[in-house]
């Protein structure tokens, strides 16, 4: 039964408070990028009353010598960034892939062993890993920073599409089998091309958790040439005053590149979300 | 029909199963099974839910490997062999139609694995595509097809390969009624078309008997009986098997109470259980009065249950079906029943 317009008008109002709710701190990160002051505006109104694009000049210009601190470190974080990703969904198709379809031994074990390392926050793990990659002279690298990312992003994609693949009928690669093909074609011609939806939801997700990975990152990296850009922000923090004018367009233009990732795997990730609910 | 195809599909094969046998931890899910399927053949595997029927059709197909014995194909021993290796086809009782292909694509894949060349892919998929009625279909994907369509492209993607033989799991049991007797009746018409070796699982009694050239009944892993639909439902080895096949179930009755409530005057010796199938029981003015109990009309036949002091039967008669209370005299054709021992072993 359709509902009554007074019940629409309610569910719209509610949802429109929601929103409402949820995007005025976004707004008022917004108001604080472009209005020209490093101090807090005690106004609780999130739309800006003077105009100014300077906090974005003074991030995005920042140096350091000749190196243009800003471009070095967005490259730091989009290298590590997509680095973990395609480290992290690669790895994981083939581990979560045998470890829906086949049995073998030690992989109650290893299942297991992926859940436990996802139990622990990371930062637990920061003194052990600061001496490990210390040893490897790995320290202030974006390689020793990927490889620690991926510790926690494996695992958590091997959950994500494990639950997914095992939503598929194994009668699709028994077809296989029987026209001709291997469990390498069944992987690569049926299962993968079939598995898009999840490969979008968990590739982001192994995005975002570097892209926006702080303590980590602030442990390992000491200069600032091999900062990623959630670390350069707390630059703008100080110990005597903070520039929360420079920290809320730093905020913005992190924020920029997943809005747009978002936006534009929108279609994947509505889809693959429900598929993977309903199936099976 | 397409000629080439017709031809070419003749590929026949023999398959032979030599003390086939499975097991599942210590649960045997097959016994020891050694028969042989001809060239040309419709056997039809049937047998209730969790008998093996479909566990043997995958290990025929190589998806199950065998705890013990050997499968030939045409003489060649594929226990060892990996799926592909068998040439032989196999459409699931879901379909298993691929969802990101045409189906073009899907009846093409088969044959792009075993690296055919385009013109001749192009050719049987057109061919096939003309058999089955699905040159309209073509560059659907599976997703906007019926159900009756989805299972003739499954049909069509094992065609097309021309295999050694076809196997079918179930393949109707997804379709409404009236679309299972269509699709049954273009399976029979397809494989007298094509004449080749199919193995057909169902737990379709009908199906099974309108289908078979021959039907292999199985209980438990074990094989009951083999023979023709005819052999099966008139000279069943056990009441097991008497009792799976026929529509309604054959009334089975035993033995010492007929005798003593003078339905006959002897029982064979060692027989303790006698099975009277429904159409054997006539209604006849002097035969043995009986009250019916219930009745179920059929529009073309009706099934009168039948209560006769205490024995309870079910009668099959085609026309003046009596009303539900009437008394009705009844007589049971001597020569139709079955006589079973202890064991429930045929007499």
């Amino acid at each position: 039964m359709k509902p009554s317009l007074a019940i629409r008008i309610s569910i719209h109002a509610l949802l429109l408070a929601a929103c409402a709710i949820t995007l005025y701190p976004v707004a008022w990160v917004v108001k604080t990028a472009v209005t020209p002051r490093q101090s807090f505006s005690p106004s609780p109104n999130p739309w800006p009353s003077t105009w100014s694009l300077s906090n974005f000049r003074d991030v995005l210009g920042t140096h350091q010598g000749a190196t243009w601190l800003f471009g070095r470190q967005l490259l730091n974080s989009l290298l590590v960034s997509a680095s973990v990703t395609i480290v992290g969904v690669v790895l994981a198709c083939g581990a979560a892939y045998a470890l829906s379809r086949f049995r073998f031994i030690g992989r109650d074990f290893s299942l297991r062993g992926f859940l436990l390392s996802q139990m622990f926050p990371g930062v637990v793990t920061a003194i052990p890993l600061y001496i490990l990659l210390d040893h490897l002279q790995l320290l202030n690298s974006l390689a020793g920073l990927v490889l620690v990312y991926s510790t926690t992003a494996i695992p958590f994609c091997v959950f994500m599409l494990k639950g997914y693949f095992d939503s598929l009928p194994h009668e699709l690669e028994e077809a296989v089998l029987l026209d001709g093909g291997t469990h390498f074609d069944a992987f690569f011609r049926v299962i993968l091309p079939l598995s898009r939806p999840a490969l979008a939801v968990t590739a982001l997700f192994s995005f975002l958790t570097a892209w926006n990975e702080f303590i980590l990152a602030a442990t390992f990296m000491s200069r600032p040439a091999s900062y990623t850009l959630p670390v350069a922000m707390q630059n703008y923090v100080g110990d005597f005053s903070t520039e929360w004018g420079h920290f809320a367009a730093g905020a913005v233009l992190v924020s920029l590149p997943v809005m747009l990732l978002f936006f534009a795997l929108e279609k994947h990730l509505i889809g693959g979300l429900t598929e993977g609910a309903v199936k099976g | 029909m397409p000629l080439r195809l017709c031809e070419s599909a003749r590929s026949m094969a023999t398959v032979t199963l030599d003390g086939v046998g499975k097991d599942h931890g210590k649960a045997q899910i097959l016994g020891s099974l050694s028969f042989e399927i001809a060239d040309g053949e419709l056997l039809v595997l049937v047998g209730p839910s969790g008998c093996g029927k479909s566990t043997l059709l995958r290990c025929i197909a190589g998806l199950d490997e065998l705890s013990r014995g050997r499968i030939l194909v045409d003489g060649r021993d594929v226990t060892q062999a990996a799926p592909r290796d068998r040439d032989l086809a196999m459409v699931f009782q879901n379909y298993a139609l691929y969802p990101h292909l045409t189906v073009r694509e899907n009846l093409a894949f088969g044959l792009k694995m075993r690296k055919m060349p385009a013109a001749e892919i192009a050719q049987r998929v057109n061919d096939v595509a003309l058999l089955l009625g699905l040159e309209t279909l073509l560059e659907r994907t599976p997703q906007k097809l019926s159900g009756g369509q989805c299972q003739r492209v499954a049909i069509g993607r094992a065609l097309v390969r021309t295999p050694k033989a076809f196997l079918f799991d179930e393949p109707l049991s997804n379709l409404d009624a009236a679309l299972r007797t269509q699709m049954r009746v273009e399976l029979k018409r397809l494989h007298q078309r094509l004449g080749a070796t199919m193995i057909y699982v169902t737990h379709d009694q009908v199906e099974a008997m309108t289908l078979a050239d021959r039907i292999a009944v199985l209980r438990q892993g074990v094989l009951q009986q083999l023979g023709t639909p005819t052999e099966l439902y008139e000279r069943p080895n056990n009441l097991f098997v008497a009792r799976f096949l026929g529509t309604p179930e054959i009334n089975v009755v035993d033995g010492k109470e007929l005798m003593q409530k003078q339905f006959m005057a002897t029982l064979p010796d060692r027989a303790v259980k006698v099975g009277i199938r429904p159409e054997s029981i006539h209604f006849v003015a002097d035969g043995k009065p009986a009250r019916v109990d219930l009745l179920e009309q059929l529009g073309w036949e009706s099934l009168v249950h039948l209560d006769c002091d205490g024995v309870r039967l079910v009668a099959r008669v085609s026309a003046n079906a009596p009303t539900v209370g009437a008394t009705v005299g009844f007589k049971i054709d001597d020569r139709a029943l079955h006589y079973f021992d202890r064991d429930e072993k045929r007499l």
